[in-house]
């Protein structure tokens, strides 16, 4: 723990306290200069009825942080997770620390905090029960919100201590005693959702169902053309339609450039502000709007295809890591394989459509938010709308999916704008046509690959040139690729580069971004060799991973951390996956039948798994089966949502494989889920999901669990048909799902 | 015109025009916001209702279309959360982000009416309409048959 980070505590009116964690190491808003908020914020509050309420910190997209995170402050305070009431934090990072969702990283920076600001409220609670007891606190235990002191007898509620805890002096946070973690209980025990029966009640909760009294509707009729601009609209017209209170022309806040940094703020529209979202939503059917497209109308799918080629054959532009010789180990090699791997732009698609509500009064804003990064998300508005931070309050609402599209704030900056605009609350809800065809899109590339096996069929060399997005300088968000990116390290003599092509869209992270791509690529193609070398994809895989790491690289090799492959635990994970798919003993040699084996590292989670699919004269695919098997830690913390993050790791990937996004004239194409699928119920295989505990820190689920599924199915495709592919979507390979 | 409703058992009355669709009737006008707004045009099912209990699209179906005929919404299910389906989607956890379910749910509901004890297919034929973007689907499946096992209600029709 950072010294600098301690409790403070307060006393509750009504006789009860409330306990919170200050200046955290981690606390961005430090950074952005936030004045440090002084108000007696809390993770825990104990009411004098023994009440206990925890603070969920994060935003809830669908990951299970609203449970997770309470779950570590609960277990260490020792009370029953039946009696606490979990409660959705406001924005407030001077109080709780990071407030984003992303990367996979709730688990791993909450874990030691969390549990030990628990463990500090547990020891007030304790020590204030041995003062009046008169006796030793070493002597007390508790248990499910009691402390009790076996000795005499005696037990008192933490409701019943609230009052006394509040007077004792805090301990420092580095010093309080955590649990041993066999005598959990409430952590690595399923824990259902805290909202699930609010959920399955229909009771409103999302951001979509937000409703203020006087509160007005708004749709955004987009550009069609990433940075197009309004000429002119029939606004006059349109405000005369049904319900219609205003129509509004956004300029936009976007600087065309500043797209790379996937942060671009607000694009220009018209915006249609009625009584009901349907009355705005029909109003837009006899809008009409004269736009200046700008250069972003020249782009087409096609046009960046040939571009990629041609650079494919060209020097690349950059290295990002080269060591040993890979020319000279290539021309020695017994036997090369080429190839090329190509994959589209997609979209997030997160079901629940871009939005927020805000309402501005007396120059400061009240906002309602769906976003995975509320402190990017308020900052972006204080910039745009001119106001300091400080007088914007941020609400958090449960979220229908993030997937990475919402750690962008457009929306934000857009309801802000409109609630400046109309002078009562209004809720922004974005059609669905306009979610898809104005996302963070992940971005697309092509890689060409080259590879040497020397006469034993071991891999010698490795070479990869990644065509991406970019101006030059900057690679487009979601779209670089690390000179870890694996089999760097693990084989004598490798090269990775990279060239960028100007791209005018906005691109951003998605769900695994690099892994979603990068694991497919790279799995793919040491399938590929371990066929050319004869020899089983497990095997081979394994041998690579017990080479030394090439480390005199001409670079600085990076602290050995989390973040940094461990090798042992990758080869661990597809160790049990083949012993739980029963990989060794396969039916191997059926036309039209076929397993596949993948592997992945990413947001310090490590997963493989196999894919067992049929494929049909019609080159219809079915999955079959899937096993998956991670490694992130010691600890899974809640089971069955754990489980379940592993079943939506394996459906993503399965969806993304037949999605792309592509434009002509500058136009996304694709604008609604016929184009952009989902897989569907009947498509989706029995998933097995297993656990290889480690000994290592807890680490997230959002993200690992994704990747390896698409290799997996490619491989097994491969096996099923003798047909490899290099290109997805898969109808762009000639498969399609069943 | 006003169109006279039936809904979760309560009558009432919406003056709106008659091609709205019955989504924003439900969400906007009687404030129930369970049923949810995914695609527009029918393909995701986030906002299945039961119309004389068959599971439909109501971003798709005119209000008009609803007039006589009884509407049943997630918020209508039950009035404790003790439907089986309800019961059985708490015991198995099954929301992600919980956004489709309850679309989800009375799509699930609709089927339990008429095959009370459905096989993997029948479900898959079932539940195809209704789309999952953080993939519970193996959950729905387990939480499907659970609800059979408990025996579902058949729903009046």
């Amino acid at each position: 723990m950072n010294r600098r980070s301690f409790l403070q505590m307060s006393a509750l009116a009504g006789g009860g306290f409330a306990l919170g964690l200050y200046e955290m190491p981690w606390a961005q808003a430090q950074r952005r200069g936030v004045p440090r908020n002084l108000k007696p914020a809390s993770f825990i509050r104990i009411a004098g009825d023994g009440t206990v309420t925890i603070m969920a910190k994060s935003p809830e997209i669908g990951q299970g942080v609203k449970n997770t995170l309470p779950m570590m402050i609960a277990e260490e305070l020792d009370v029953e997770w039946k009696a606490v009431r979990v409660e959705q934090a406001d924005l407030d990072e001077a109080s709780y620390g990071g407030q984003s969702a992303g990367g996979s990283t709730s688990t791993p920076n909450n874990w030691q905090p969390l549990r030990r600001v628990g463990a500090a409220g547990r020891q007030m609670l304790v020590a204030a029960a041995a003062s009046n007891w008169g006796v030793d606190a070493a002597e007390c235990t508790t248990q499910a919100g009691r402390v009790l002191h076996a000795a005499s007898g005696r037990s008192a509620g933490y409701g019943e201590l609230a009052v006394k805890a509040a007077t004792l002096p805090v301990p420092p946070l580095d010093q309080v005693k955590l649990k041993d973690p066999k005598d959990y209980r409430i952590i690595g025990k399923s824990q259902p959702g805290v909202d699930t029966h609010a959920i399955v009640m229909g009771k409103p909760l999302f951001g979509i169902d937000m409703s203020l009294p006087g509160m007005l509707s708004a749709v955004i009729a987009k550009n069609p053309v990433f940075g197009a601009k309004v000429k002119s609209a029939n606004v006059e017209e349109i405000k005369k339609l049904p319900g219609v209170r205003h129509v509004l022309v956004i300029d936009g806040t976007l600087e065309l450039g500043s797209f790379i940094d996937g942060e671009p703020g607000m694009e220009p529209g018209v915006a249609i502000v009625a009584d009901t979202w349907w009355q705005a939503q029909s109003a837009r059917k006899s809008l009409k709007v004269d736009w200046d497209l700008g250069p972003g109308a020249a782009q087409s799918t096609e046009g960046f295809k040939t571009k990629a080629a041609e650079l494919l054959k060209g020097t690349p532009a950059n290295t990002v890591r080269s060591y040993g010789d890979v020319d000279g180990a290539l021309k020695g090699a017994a036997k090369v394989v080429e190839a090329v791997y190509e994959y589209p732009l997609i979209a997030h698609g997160t079901l629940e459509p871009m939005g927020s509500t805000a309402v501005y009064k007396d120059g400061k804003l009240e906002m309602w938010v769906t976003s995975q990064a509320p402190p990017g998300g308020r900052a972006l508005v204080a910039k745009a709308m001119g106001i300091p931070e400080s007088d914007i309050t941020v609400h958090m609402c449960r979220i229908g999916g993030g997937f990475g599209r919402r750690l962008m704030n457009d929306y934000m900056v857009e309801v802000a704008w409109l609630a400046k605009q109309v002078s009562v609350p209004v809720k922004l809800l974005w059609a669905r046509e306009d979610d898809i065809s104005h996302d963070a899109y992940r971005p697309g590339g092509t890689h060409g690959l080259k590879a040497g096996l020397d006469a034993q069929g071991k891999l010698v060399a490795w070479s990869q040139h990644l065509i991406t997005y970019g101006d030059g300088k900057r690679i487009v968000s979601g779209g670089g690729i690390g000179g870890d990116e694996f089999p760097s390290g693990y084989t004598p003599n490798y090269g990775l580069f990279m060239t960028a092509m100007p791209l005018i869209l906005r691109c951003g992270p998605l769900r695994a971004p690099g892994g979603n791509a990068y694991a497919w690529v790279g799995q793919s193609f040491l399938d590929e060799l371990a066929v050319a070398a004869g020899r089983d994809p497990l095997e081979f895989q394994l041998e690579i991973l017990s080479n030394t790491p090439v480390t005199a690289s001409g670079q600085e090799p990076r602290a050995k951390g989390p973040g940094d492959l461990n090798p042992e635990r990758l080869a661990g994970v597809l160790k049990l996956v083949a012993e739980k798919s029963g990989w060794v003993t396969r039916k191997k040699g059926t036309p039209g039948h076929g397993f596949g084996i993948a592997a992945y590292f990413c947001h310090q989670g490590y997963f493989a798994e196999v894919a067992e699919v049929s494929v049909d004269k019609d080159n219809k695919v079915t999955v079959n089966h899937v096993w998956a098997a991670g490694d992130v830690g010691s600890q899974i913390i809640n089971p069955q949502a754990a489980e379940s993050m592993g079943y939506g790791g394996v459906v993503d990937g399965l969806s993304q494989m037949a999605q792309e996004i592509t434009l002509d004239g500058g136009v996304v194409q694709q604008t609604n889920f016929h184009q952009h699928p989902l897989i569907r119920m009947r498509q989706t295989p029995p998933i097995e999901v297993y656990w290889r505990k480690t000994d290592y820190s807890p680490t997230g689920l959002g993200e690992p669990t994704l990747p390896p599924i698409l290799p997996a199915v490619g491989n097994a495709i491969f096996a099923a048909t003798g047909k490899r592919v290099r290109t997805l979507p898969l109808a762009r390979s000639g498969f399609s799902w069943a | 015109m006003p169109l006279k409703l039936t809904v979760n058992n309560v009558a009432t009355t919406v003056d709106v025009p008659p091609d709205t669709p019955l989504l924003w009737v439900l969400r906007d006008v009687l404030n129930l916001k369970g049923a949810k707004y995914g695609c527009g045009m029918g393909i995701c099912g986030a906002c299945t209702v039961l119309l004389a209990g068959r599971a439909v699209r109501s971003c798709m179906t005119h209000v008009s279309a609803a007039v006589g005929q009884p509407i049943t919404t997630i918020e209508g299910l039950s009035s404790d959360g003790l439907h089986p389906v309800q019961v059985a989607w708490e015991a198995l956890d099954v929301p992600q982000c919980g956004y489709c379910q309850s679309g989800q749910i009375l799509a699930a509901t609709a089927l339990l009416a008429h095959t009370p004890h459905p096989t993997d297919a029948e479900i898959d034929t079932a539940m195809n309409g209704n789309l999952c973007r953080c993939g519970t689907y193996p959950r729905i499946r387990q939480a499907i048959h659970e609800a059979a096992q408990a025996g579902a209600p058949a729903q009046k029709s």
